[in-house]
């Protein structure tokens, strides 16, 4: 038994920043100071607040310390460890107040937050089944085996209110219900892993954090539609998570909480992983599943719907990650605990990947309706360098914009689709005034173009198009003209193509269209960019009064663009500039700017 | 594993080490004194059957810590427990019989062992 627990985070974000060897050198501190059997070092998964990793937690104080480096160990190891006085200079800074040290829990990144999908990440330490059987893990799977029949699973969840958090928002319930009702000697259950969009990683870090928790819902789902056959597809991306999902699969078998006859109660129940190459098309339900097949990941026509023709031919669910992980908390707390948060329509919590101009770079679970200003100001931080807020962008390359005259709109999936995005599977990427919305526009475009499986025409060729007239006008060479055919054509491929991936492949044109209109003309009518993004409209220019004539702008331009002798004005030759924006940086007189 | 009986028997092993990693407002605080002085005087081991006590009893709402020197270095080792809403009690010159004898009757049933306390101690 152990005094105190030091918890280091093992999620992707604090292992880049160097906490694999943060937790060496913890041990090894740690055994010279000859404390190894009174401490405990735990890796664990994401604690979200990913700008501030590595991040290194001790219990029973609950100090966080931030940014942890190498040479301050042995200072964490001989005095808080030893000698029981905390490092303040190491701590997360919002906790150091005038009158002491606040709890984690009352930082403006925490204090809003309500953890239930992420509520064992960077607590538990994924790799031990024992840490998730301590904290209720498998005793939702042990209540319905022995409690519930399948339908009064089904009616529970039905009841929680519970909507697919991948971003359809189609109710989980539902789903098991149709799923159920359809009689075959094969059924199963999937769970979408495949997180693609830019910027997400909700899913990542549930599987890094707590991997048995999808492991026991998916259980649950196979009693509750009568499967026997689970499979993860999750991408070979994500190195960290398919090792942890490995690992807790095998400890699982090991336990029989995943094999045959599962608490004597005659229920078999396995689960298989199957690695995706990474292609964003992937995510979509009938794309994964022909790519679990083995073949090549393509979507097919629906109806038929998984419900009654999924993988195989046979009836199959497929749910994302994070709505799984609510799933263990809603058996166990009942459906009224769970719809007693959140909005009218839109039930529990939900995470989001906080991404962009934004200071808490990171991980949030929040309750739905929660502002979205409240998440940025807030629980965010808000926007460095004292910018001002232009959008924020959710839903991916199938979302869409949310405008600063939204700003207090509280989040859920009927707020967002009546302001043209989506609650999409999490991805919130925060933008400012110096964020050009067209480019934003051309960079979700691109995207999709690359992304586009190619099976259907309106998809292959259509979003091909849109990328050309987006290019077309952020290179100035737009007229009015395209404007209407870039809106005509976003609703053609709306309409027509085959899959999600083509079908919401326009939101991010449509919305900023909707939006940020004045934008598009200022490309188009005034060949200027009002954010200085787009590099064929912006020039250059040397102040004639501010320059010194110090010939740095012109040793350091890398296209030897600008002319001048020494105490002489420069000058920078426009048809030679690259338009890189060194000289700016560089000018110590403030001479040169961009219009 | 085939029971939920045995499944209940891992969680209540494991819930008294994971309770360590819970924080509330609302905890009883044991802080042992691990100064020189402490440690000199065998705070360690009372640090250590304290906090195993603890866990194994599954005492969830209450939190070992340590602290530095208290400043009663002759009386070292100092155990002081601070329950909300209550008066701070010391108990010094404490060992890891004592210790258990203040999980046992303090804290899981609420008795203060007067003889153990300074204000009796040093009469």
């Amino acid at each position: 038994m152990y005094r105190s627990h030091v918890l280091v985070c093992g999620g992707t974000g604090c292992t880049s920043s160097g906490s694999t060897k943060i937790i060496e050198t913890l041990q090894a501190e740690i055994n010279k100071n000859g404390l190894k059997e009174e401490v405990a070092v735990v890796q664990t998964g994401c604690h979200g607040l990913c700008a501030l990793g590595p991040i290194v937690i001790i219990y029973p104080e609950a100090s966080f310390y931030a940014m942890v480096k190498e040479d301050d160990i042995p200072e964490i190891v001989s005095e808080h460890l030893l000698k029981g006085r905390i490092v303040t200079r190491l701590l997360y800074t919002e906790m150091v107040t005038d009158d002491g040290l606040k709890s984690l829990n009352e930082t403006d990144f925490y204090k809003k937050q309500h953890r239930i999908a992420l509520r064992n990440c960077g607590v538990i330490n994924p790799e031990n089944i024992d840490e998730y059987i301590g904290t209720g893990g498998y005793e939702a799977l042990g209540k319905v085996l022995t409690e519930y029949s399948p339908d009064q699973v089904i009616q529970t969840i039905l009841d929680s209110g519970l909507r697919g958090r991948g971003g359809g928002g189609f109710p989980t319930g539902l789903k098991w219900k149709l799923a159920k009702g359809n009689d075959a000697d094969q059924k199963y259950v999937c769970c979408n892993a495949d997180e693609g969009d830019p910027g997400a990683f909700m899913d990542r870090s549930v599987l890094e954090g707590d991997p048995h928790v999808v492991l026991e819902a998916m259980a649950i789902a196979g009693y509750a539609i009568g499967a026997t056959q689970g499979y993860i597809y999750v991408r070979a991306e994500y190195p960290i998570a398919v090792d942890r999902l490995e690992i807790a699969i095998a400890q699982a078998r090991e336990y029989g909480l995943l094999g045959k006859n599962i608490f004597n109660s005659g229920f078999d129940f396995d689960i298989e992983l199957r690695l995706g190459a990474g292609a964003f098309v992937c995510g979509e339900e009938t794309a994964l599943m022909t790519s679990i097949e083995g073949n090549r990941g393509e979507p097919r026509p629906r109806p038929p719907f998984p419900a009654q023709k999924g993988l195989f031919e046979k009836p199959t669910i497929l749910n994302n990650v994070e709505t799984y992980a609510n799933i263990p908390q809603i058996i166990i707390n009942g459906p009224e605990w769970f719809a007693s948060m959140g909005t009218e329509k839109s039930k529990g919590t939900k995470v989001f990947a906080l991404g962009g101009k934004i200071n808490n770079t990171g991980l949030v679970e929040i309750p739905m309706g929660t502002p979205l200003r409240e998440v940025i100001e807030e629980i965010g931080g808000g926007i460095p360098n004292g910018k001002k807020f232009k959008a924020a962008q959710t839903g991916g390359p199938s979302g869409g914009c949310i405008p600063a005259s939204h700003f207090d709109i509280p989040i859920d999936y009927d707020n967002l689709i009546s302001i043209g995005s989506m609650m999409g599977s999490g991805g919130l990427i925060v933008m400012d005034e110096d964020n050009c919305m067209v480019d934003i526009a051309k960079f979700f475009l691109e995207f999709t173009v690359d992304e586009s499986c190619g099976k259907c025409t309106p998809c292959r060729i259509g979003t091909k198009r849109l990328h050309e007239i987006l290019d077309k006008i952020t290179n100035g060479q737009g007229t009015m003209e395209d404007l209407d055919k870039l809106e005509d054509l976003c609703y053609y491929i709306k309409e027509n193509a085959l899959c999600g991936l083509g079908q919401t492949a326009p939101n991010p044109v449509l919305s900023t269209l909707r939006y940020f209109k004045d934008e598009y003309v200022a490309h188009v009518i005034d060949k200027k960019c009002p954010a200085g993004v787009c590099k064929a409209l912006l020039s250059y220019i040397i102040d004639a009064d501010k320059c010194k004539g110090c010939t740095l702008c012109a040793r350091i331009c890398p296209n030897g663009a600008i002319e001048g002798k020494v105490k002489e004005i420069h000058l920078i030759d426009q048809s030679k500039c690259i338009k890189c924006g060194a000289c700016m940086e560089k000018c110590r007189f403030g001479a040169i700017s961009k219009r | 594993m085939k029971s939920l009986e045995e499944l209940k028997a891992i969680r209540e092993k494991m819930q008294g080490q994971i309770g360590i990693r819970n924080e509330s407002s609302d905890q009883t605080r044991v802080v042992v004194g691990m100064a020189t002085c402490g440690i000199a005087s065998g705070a360690r081991p009372v640090l250590t059957a304290l906090s195993d006590a603890v866990q194994t009893k599954g005492l969830a709402n209450v939190s070992v810590t340590q602290t530095g020197c208290i400043g009663l270095c002759q009386y070292e080792p100092i155990v002081e427990i601070y329950e909300p809403g209550k008066d701070k009690v010391t108990y010094i010159k404490m060992t890891p019989e004592k210790a258990q004898e203040v999980v046992e009757q303090h804290l899981i049933r609420g008795h203060i062992i007067q003889k153990y306390t300074i204000a009796e101690v040093l009469g």
